[in-house]
Parts: structure tokens; C-alpha cells; sequence
């Protein structure tokens, strides 16, 4: 049905166009000059067919659910039952209206069925008969104004520029969509648990509030122990750091090889080819370091007489750090690149060889742009979660020993929510409270990093 | 002094030496990782593309299959294969006690009855009469037929038995085992069973959400970058947009998995589990890369463009969209399918919004529950299995294939169609 409509409109649509352009040429025969180009009588026409189609469309969309609910339940509402119970029956009655319902159909909710379905095709065709009317209305107004041969292009270019106005919106609502995501579960869990004890507490054991009763009233002081996320940060900041250790001196040593010594040649192969580590799914590395790396170096650790873990931070975040690899070399090669060459040109004038003047001339200056480089890596480092998933433990142990495993906000996360979720529960809302925290302090991280970067390429364009 | 002053020299030049040194080093150690990595992944998983058949006489006894006279197609297809199956099998020893019966069943697929059925669904004429049928072999046999499971383990700490292992060598000495290529690894969906796992659920998973990903992100963020590189005042909301695209294209991936979860599933309760919520989640992801890519290749073309068409009496909208939007396309077309293959290789926020369900049907439309090629990878690395290990290989190299095909497709749209101006 909605289909049909629609198919009916967008061609409505059509014809409308075409005939506000005959219109237009049906005018220029009578000798008039055109306030426009032909097509932009046809666009006004056809954007005031689809303006109002639009608009009763999303209307309906919003109301009609809520409408056809209260009529439903108006049925129901002397007799004494909660608002848990109605919300029951509705979806009873709409189980049933589709054939899905397994149970007991007691006849009132038959009833209700049938008015239901009632309601449900009234709501249908009243829309077809008010969208059309109030198209044909709409399109007969605006035909009547090209008629009289008005303006058209400012209109019709003044709706494109507000579509085109919306459509960056975009980026915002995103955001916004990000931050209302996460903020209303963060306070409830708050609610419940006192934010001292998520930002101080030691202890990270989640699964505890699993074995509530659901039944009973919920018990603040039971989970006093649970989600202290200590545990957490440290893990995640442990291997972000041994992430970094592995990416920072060789993605800034081949940043620096590419911007400064590298031929042409090698320039034009080897940065591609750097920059396919990048564009690997972090999937692909999890299952390496968890089937290869880790069993190797848990080999390596027991030939030694060194007890490691099959699943050690040393592991996830050494293959992490190959990840990052890619992103720290070439954001370091732009930055190195973008150093005037008045500044190599003076040093090597003062007799000092390439290494001195990258050493002293050339790192320096390009500093601020390395560490805003790095500090995007280390925010990349801290939001990755596959290979954590995969190749680090899940349980949060407070270690600063490499072999050992340790977990992460990411691989909390996961751990969580993996499966089905119950809203309303501290341990669903534990991870939305954690991704709040992990989106606040990449966000700080991103914003430094970008605005040094920008500050550093104003300083030399 | 004049000796002093060489080994001064000297010394400078070996640091200039120890310094390209580390450089190539560097760069070398990247490399290095590419290739073990490379190595790896081809080396566990080339072995996924052939799959061991076990070939076994199968007598169609028509009173074990409970069929009467001449049967009807139905009856057939309602018949009991469970018992013929099982006889084949056992069949394969005489002299086997019911305990190694049970273990000779085990040498083939789960399903192997299902194979028998379709053997004699083609050919009804087969009742009463005796046929090699090709049959699967078991996933431990599989590795055992490929090498990958080693023999020399006492036999509490094999899924292999002894007794398995002797009929299985006599059966390749007669030639009664072969390994052919694995279409089903291509056109079956998930199991549980290593045999009979197949990418063909996750994959069509893939290209749904990729679809819709493309349908949404594509037009949202071409028109968003028009508006900014081409209309947008410079004024502080303007900033604030940029300000939040740049953001955007560094938030973690996981993060729009919980706003998938918390606004589209929960708020405006979309289905679960569906390529329909996962294109959403990954086209928000890939919007600011298009937006970036669009910006950059609308900034590439040259202001005399845009000039000449205003000197043409073309008004502001006419110039964007005849002469600037149709120049910058290369560019967008390119930066969208670099964000398309992230967003393909994008595993977290799928495993948020319910797609990690073990789905053993083929997805029709995006709104049925699928799974996507990495989170495919994901579920089968974290099986105990053995045989899921080469096909965990053999997905990641069918899922970096698409990639490589996409990069190199984009590379090709941007040399190809790219004006050089200059």
C-alpha cells in the first residue's frame, strides 16, 4: 500500500515536471520573455508536489502508532489495569493481527485484533485520499504561479541550497546522536553506582550483577565491589603504550627515511605499500596475534623459563602497534615534507651532514606536527577493539607485567554486550558508561592533535 | 689537531650511516610484518579451497528407506536415509563392534544422510541397486587428509581415533578418498560443523550492509560537502560543522556501535541482527571520509571553472552543479570506495547491534538477521575447532581480496578520470 503511494507520487512528480516545462515553452510561443530556464518551472512544480508529500508522510509516520495505540486501549481503560499490562496487551493484539500470536487468544483481544486491523486500514486510505488532495491542491497553486510566469529559479535554488544545508547537518546530528546514546544510560549507571567508585574502585567484575534476581528491588550496596574500572584504564593506557613503543620509533624512523633520504622511486613504492598495514581489517590482526603471535611468544617466554600468558598484553599490543604503524609514517612524512627547504638548505650551508640537519633542524621544527601525529595514534590505539578482543584476556587483572593478560574499555565493551542485552540493567549501562568515557578522552586526544596539526600548517603555508 | 679534527669527521659520518640505517631499518621491519603477515594468513588458508570427500557403496535398500512399490517423488523425498546411510558406513568393516560402528559414522559429515538423499532424488532409478557415493569427510579427517593434524599424538588427546585412522589409510590406498575444490565453502551458509561451514550467509550480509551504507552515506555527504567547500559562509557554525566532520573520522568504531545500539535499535527499534541497522551504523562511520574526500577533490578544481561558467551568466547553483560537482566526481567516487572497503572490514559496531547471531540461513533482503565476512572471521577464530582455523584463513584471504579489487578500482577512477590541472 505505502509502496503504491509512493511509486504514485514520485511519478505524480514527474509529470508535474514536464508539465511545468511545457508550460514554460507553451509562454516563450506567446512571444514572453521567461523569467527562467525552461526545466526550472518544471523543478517548481515538481518540489511542490514533494514538499507536502513529504511532510504528510513523516507525520503520519510519527502519529498514526499512537493514535491507533490510545484508540485501542480506550477500550480498556476503566478496568483497572497498569500501564505495564496495557502495553502488553497492545503488542498482544498486534501479534495477533499479523498471525504471529502463539498463546491464548482470549476474545477480547480478538476483538481488539479486528479494530485494530480496522484502524489500521482506515489510517491507510484516509492517508492516500489526504496526501493526494493536498497534492493536487499544492500543484494547482504553484501551476498557477508559473502561469503568471513568476519567478522560479530563485525558489527552486533556494530549496536545493536548504537541502544541501541539511544534508551537512549531518556531521552534527551524528554527534548529538553519540553524546544522547550514551549520556542517559551513563546516569542511570550512576544512579546506582557512585562515580567514585567507577573512577577509583579496583575491583572489575561485572558478571557479579548477572546473578541478581531480577525480581528483586535493586540493591546499590551489592555493587559496591563490582565496577570499580581501574582495572580498565590501566589495561587500556598499558597497551596503548606498548602499542606506541613498537609504532613510534619505526613509523617515525620510515617517516623520516621516506620525507628524507628515500629516492623518487622507492618514495612511490613504498609508501603504498606501508600504507596497506593500514587497510587491513583489525579483525585480520586479532586473529593473528591471538593464532600466531601469542603461541609464539608464550613459547619463546617458556624456553626462557618465563611463565606468559597465552592471551599477554605484550601480544595484542604489539600487533596493535604494527596497526599504527601506517598512520604514524605518513602523517610524520607530511608533516617532514612541509618543512621549507630554506631551513635544510642554511643547515647544510653551515656544513653539517643529513642526519645532523634532520637531527637539529629538521625534527624540531616539525615537532609540534609529529606529536599531533602521534597522538592520533595513541587515540586510534586506545578505540581499537578486535585485536584486544581476540588476542588479549577478558579479565581485568591490575598488572603492569607485559606477559600477563589484561583487558581493555573496548574489549569490556564487547564483553558486555555481546549477546542480548537487557536496558535498564548496571551492567548493560556499565558499558555504555565506559564508552562515554572512552569517547571523551579520545575526543580530547583528537581535538589536541588536530588543532596542533592545523597550528603547525599554518605556521609554514 | 689535524687528526683530531678527521676522526671529528669520521665519527659525524658513521652517525650519518648509523642514522639511514635505522631508516632502512625501519622501513625494512614494516615490511617484514607485511609479509609474515601475508605469508601466514595463505599459508593456513589455501588448504579451505579443497575439501576431502570420503567415496562409500551405498546400497538404496528399499526396505530399510520404509519405501513402498513404485514410489512418488514425495514419498522419496520423505523417506528414511538415516538407516542406509548408516549401513554404507558400517559396512565399510565387517567386523566391527558397535562401538566402532558408531565411530565409522563419525568419519563423514553430520549430514551425510542429506548427501545420500540428493544422490538418489537425481536418480530415482537407483532403488535396489548399489552406487559410490561421494560423501563428506569429517573436518578431523579433512586436516588429517591435509596434513594439518598431526598423527603422532597419543590418542586420548586426538578428536581422531586409531580405529578411525586405520580405515580411513586402507581407504586411501584403494583410492576411495579425494579431495576436490570446495564450492560449498562458497555457497553453503555458517554451521557448526567445520565441513559444512560456508562464507555464503556472512557474505551476501556484507554486500547488504555495504549497499545500504552506500545508498545512505553517498548522497548525505556529497550534498554536505557541496554545501561546505561551496556555499557555507565563513562564520562559526561553519567551524563548527568542520570541527565535528574531523572529529567524527576519528571517534573509535566501537562507539557508533553503541549509538547503534542506543538510538537505532533501541530508540527507533529497528530489527536486530540486520544488514538494514549495520549499513546505518557503518554509513555514519563513512560519512566525514566521503565528506573529506569530496571536500578535497571540489578544492582541486581550479576557481577559473567556476569564473567562467558565472561569466557565462550561470548563477552560483548552475556553475556547482554542471561544472564543479561533474570535475570533482573522480575524487568523491574514489574517497567513497576507500570508505566503503573500511567500513567492509569494520567488525566492532556490527558485534554491538546483535550481528554476531549464528545465522545458518542465506540473508534475502536486508532486513533478515546475517552476519558480515569479518564478523564471520570473528565467530570462526573463536571456535575450538580445527577445521575452522584454514577457513578463518581462507575468509580473511576472500575478505582482503574484495579489498585489494576495491582499492585497486578506486586507484583506477582517480587515474583514469582525474583531470591534472596545472
Amino acid at each position: 500500500m505505502n509502496l503504491i503511494l509512493f511509486i504514485f507520487i514520485v511519478l505524480l512528480g514527474f509529470t508535474s515536471y514536464y508539465f511545468g516545462r511545457r508550460k514554460a515553452y507553451t509562454i516563450q510561443s506567446t512571444n514572453k520573455r521567461l523569467t527562467a530556464l525552461p526545466q526550472f518551472y518544471g523543478y517548481y512544480l515538481a518540489i511542490w508536489c514533494a514538499i507536502p508529500a513529504f511532510i504528510i508522510f513523516s507525520l503520519w509516520a510519527i502519529f498514526e502508532p499512537t493514535i491507533v495505540k490510545l484508540l485501542i486501549l480506550s477500550d480498556y481503560s476503566n478496568q483497572g489495569y497498569l500501564d505495564d499490562e496495557l502495553n502488553l496487551i497492545y503488542e498482544k493484539t498486534k501479534a495477533l493481527s499479523r498471525g504471529q500470536f502463539t498463546g491464548e487468544i482470549t476474545p477480547f483481544i480478538e476483538a481488539s485484533a479486528e479494530k485494530y486491523l480496522s484502524l489500521r486500514s482506515i489510517a491507510q486510505s484516509s492517508k492516500a485520499v489526504i496526501v493526494l488532495s493536498i497534492i493536487i491542491a499544492s500543484v494547482a497553486y504553484a501551476y498557477k504561479k508559473i502561469s503568471s510566469n513568476s519567478r522560479t529559479r530563485e525558489p527552486v535554488e533556494k530549496f536545493l541550497k536548504a537541502v544541501l544545508f541539511t544534508a551537512s547537518l549531518a556531521a552534527i546530528l551524528t554527534t548529538v546522536g553519540i553524546v544522547f546514546s550514551l549520556i542517559f544510560q551513563t546516569i542511570d549507571f550512576f544512579k546506582v553506582i557512585p562515580l567514585f567508585d567507577f573512577v577509583f574502585g579496583t575491583h572489575w567484575y561485572p558478571a557479579k550483577a548477572f546473578v541478581r534476581d531480577s525480581s528483586e528491588a535493586l540493591d546499590p550496596t551489592m555493587y559496591s565491589d563490582t565496577f570499580g574500572a581501574v582495572p580498565i584504564f590501566a589495561g587500556t593506557f598499558f597497551i596503548a603504550f606498548i602499542a606506541m613503543c613498537v609504532a613510534i620509533p619505526i613509523g617515525l624512523m620510515s617517516g623520516i627515511y621516506l620525507a628524507e633520504y628515500a629516492s623518487v622511486k622507492v618514495r612511490q613504492y613504498a609508501k603504498p605499500l606501508i600504507e596497506i598495514l593500514a587497510g587491513i581489517p583489525t579483525v585480520v590482526y586479532g586473529f593473528f596475534a591471538a593464532l600466531t603471535v601469542g603461541p609464539f611468544l608464550k613459547e619463546i617466554g617458556n624456553s626462557m623459563g618465563l611463565d606468559v600468558s597465552a592471551e599477554s598484553a605484550l601480544a595484542a599490543g604489539g600487533v596493535m602497534g604494527i596497526m599504527i604503524i601506517p598512520f604514524i609514517s605518513s602523517l610524520s612524512d607530511d608533516v617532514i615534507t612541509s618543512v621549507p627547504q630554506s631551513l635544510r638548505d642554511g643547515s647544510y650551508a653551515m656544513g653539517a651532514t643529513k642526519s645532523e640537519t634532520i637531527k637539529k633542524v629538521i625534527f624540531p621544527a616539525a615537532l609540534p606536527g609529529i606529536v599531533g601525529s602521534i597522538l592520533l595514534g595513541v587515540s586510534r590505539a586506545i578505540g581499537e577493539t578486535m585485536i584486544v578482543v581476540m588476542a588479549s584476556g577478558l579479565a581485568a587483572n591490575l598488572t603492569l607485567n607485559p606477559l600477563e593478560s589484561t583487558s581493555t574499555i573496548t574489549a569490556q565493551i564487547v564483553v558486555i554486550l555481546i549477546g542480548d542485552q537487557a536496558f535498564g540493567d548496571p551492567k548493560t549501562q556499565a558499558a555504555f558508561a565506559l564508552g562515554m568515557s572512552l569517547f571523551l578522552v579520545t575526543l580530547c586526544l583528537n581535538i589536541v592533535a588536530l588543532r596542533v596539526v592545523k597550528k603547525y600548517r599554518e605556521k609554514y603555508e | 689537531m689535524n687528526k683530531n679534527k678527521e676522526q671529528l669527521l669520521n665519527k659525524r659520518y658513521k652517525a650519518e650511516k648509523r642514522f639511514r640505517l635505522y631508516g632502512q631499518g625501519a622501513i625494512f621491519m614494516a615490511f617484514l610484518f607485511l609479509i609474515i603477515f601475508i605469508f601466514k594468513i595463505f599459508s593456513t588458508g589455501y588448504s579451505a579451497f579443497q575439501k576431502t570427500w570420503l567415496i562409500v557403496p551405498v546400497t538404496f535398500d528399499a526396505e530399510l528407506m520404509m519405501l513402498e512399490q513404485n514410489p512418488s517423488k514425495q514419498d522419496l523425498k520423505d523417506a528414511d536415509y538415516y538407516d542406509i546411510a548408516l549401513k554404507s558406513m558400517a559396512d565399510l568393516d565387517p567386523n566391527a563392534n558397535e562401538d566402532q560402528e558408531n565411530e565409522l559414522k563419525r568419519m563423514v559429515s553430520y549430514f551425510f544422510e542429506r548427501e545420500i538423499k540428493r544422490e538418489l532424488l537425481n536418480d530415482p532409478s537407483l532403488i535396489g541397486k548399489t552406487k559410490d557415493v561421494y560423501l563428506t569427510a569429517s573436518d578431523d579427517l579433512d586436516q588429517v587428509f591435509k596434513g594439518n593434524y598431526p598423527r603422532d599424538l597419543p590418542e586420548d588427546q586426538r578428536r581422531v581415533t586409531d580405529y578411525q585412522l586405520k580405515i580411513f589409510d586402507q581407504l586411501v590406498e584403494l583410492g576411495k578418498v579425494e579431495s576436490k575444490f570446495n564450492l560449498s565453502f562458497f555457497t553453503y551458509p555458517d554451521s557448526r560443523e567445520a565441513e559444512l561451514a560456508g562464507i555464503a550467509s556472512s557474505f551476501m550480509g556484507s554486500i547488504f550492509s555495504i549497499l545500504v551504507c552506500l545508498m545512505i552515506a553517498f548522497p548525505v555527504a556529497v550534498l554536505a560537502a557541496i554545501y561546505l567547500e561551496e556555499f557555507a559562509p565563513k562564520n562559526r557554525f561553519t567551524d563548527f560543522i568542520e570541527v565535528n566532520i574531523n572529529n567524527l573520522a576519528a571517534v573509535p568504531s566501537i562507539v557508533f556501535g553503541l549509538l547503534g545500539l542506543g538510538i537505532l535499535l533501541a530508540v527507533f527499534q529497528l530489527p536486530r541482527s540486520t544488514p538494514l541497522v549495520g549499513g546505518i551504523t557503518l554509513s555514519l562511520m563513512t560519512l566525514p571520509t566521503i565528506i573529506i574526500a569530496c571536500r578535497a577533490s571540489l578544492k582541486a578544481v581550479p576557481p577559473s571553472i567556476r569564473e567562467a561558467a558565472l561569466a557565462m551568466g550561470a548563477s552560483k547553483m548552475q556553475t556547482t552543479m554542471h561544472h564543479t560537482v561533474p570535475l570533482s566526481m573522480p575524487g568523491t567516487l574514489s574517497g567513497t570506495i576507500i570508505g566503503l572497503a573500511q567500513a567492509l572490514g569494520e567488525t566492532a559496531p556490527l558485534i554491538l547491534i546483535g550481528m554476531v547471531a549464528f545465522v545458518n540461513t542465506i540473508p534475502g533482503s536486508p532486513l533478515d538477521p546475517a552476519a558480515s565476512l569479518p564478523v564471520q572471521i570473528y565467530i570462526w577464530a573463536e571456535s575450538a575447532e580445527r577445521g575452522f582455523v584454514e577457513k578463518v584463513s581462507a575468509c580473511i584471504m576472500v575478505l582482503l581480496g574484495f579489498l585489494i579489487i576495491m582499492n585497486l578500482f578506486a586507484q583506477i577512477i582517480r587515474h583514469k578520470f582525474e583531470k591534472k590541472w596545472s
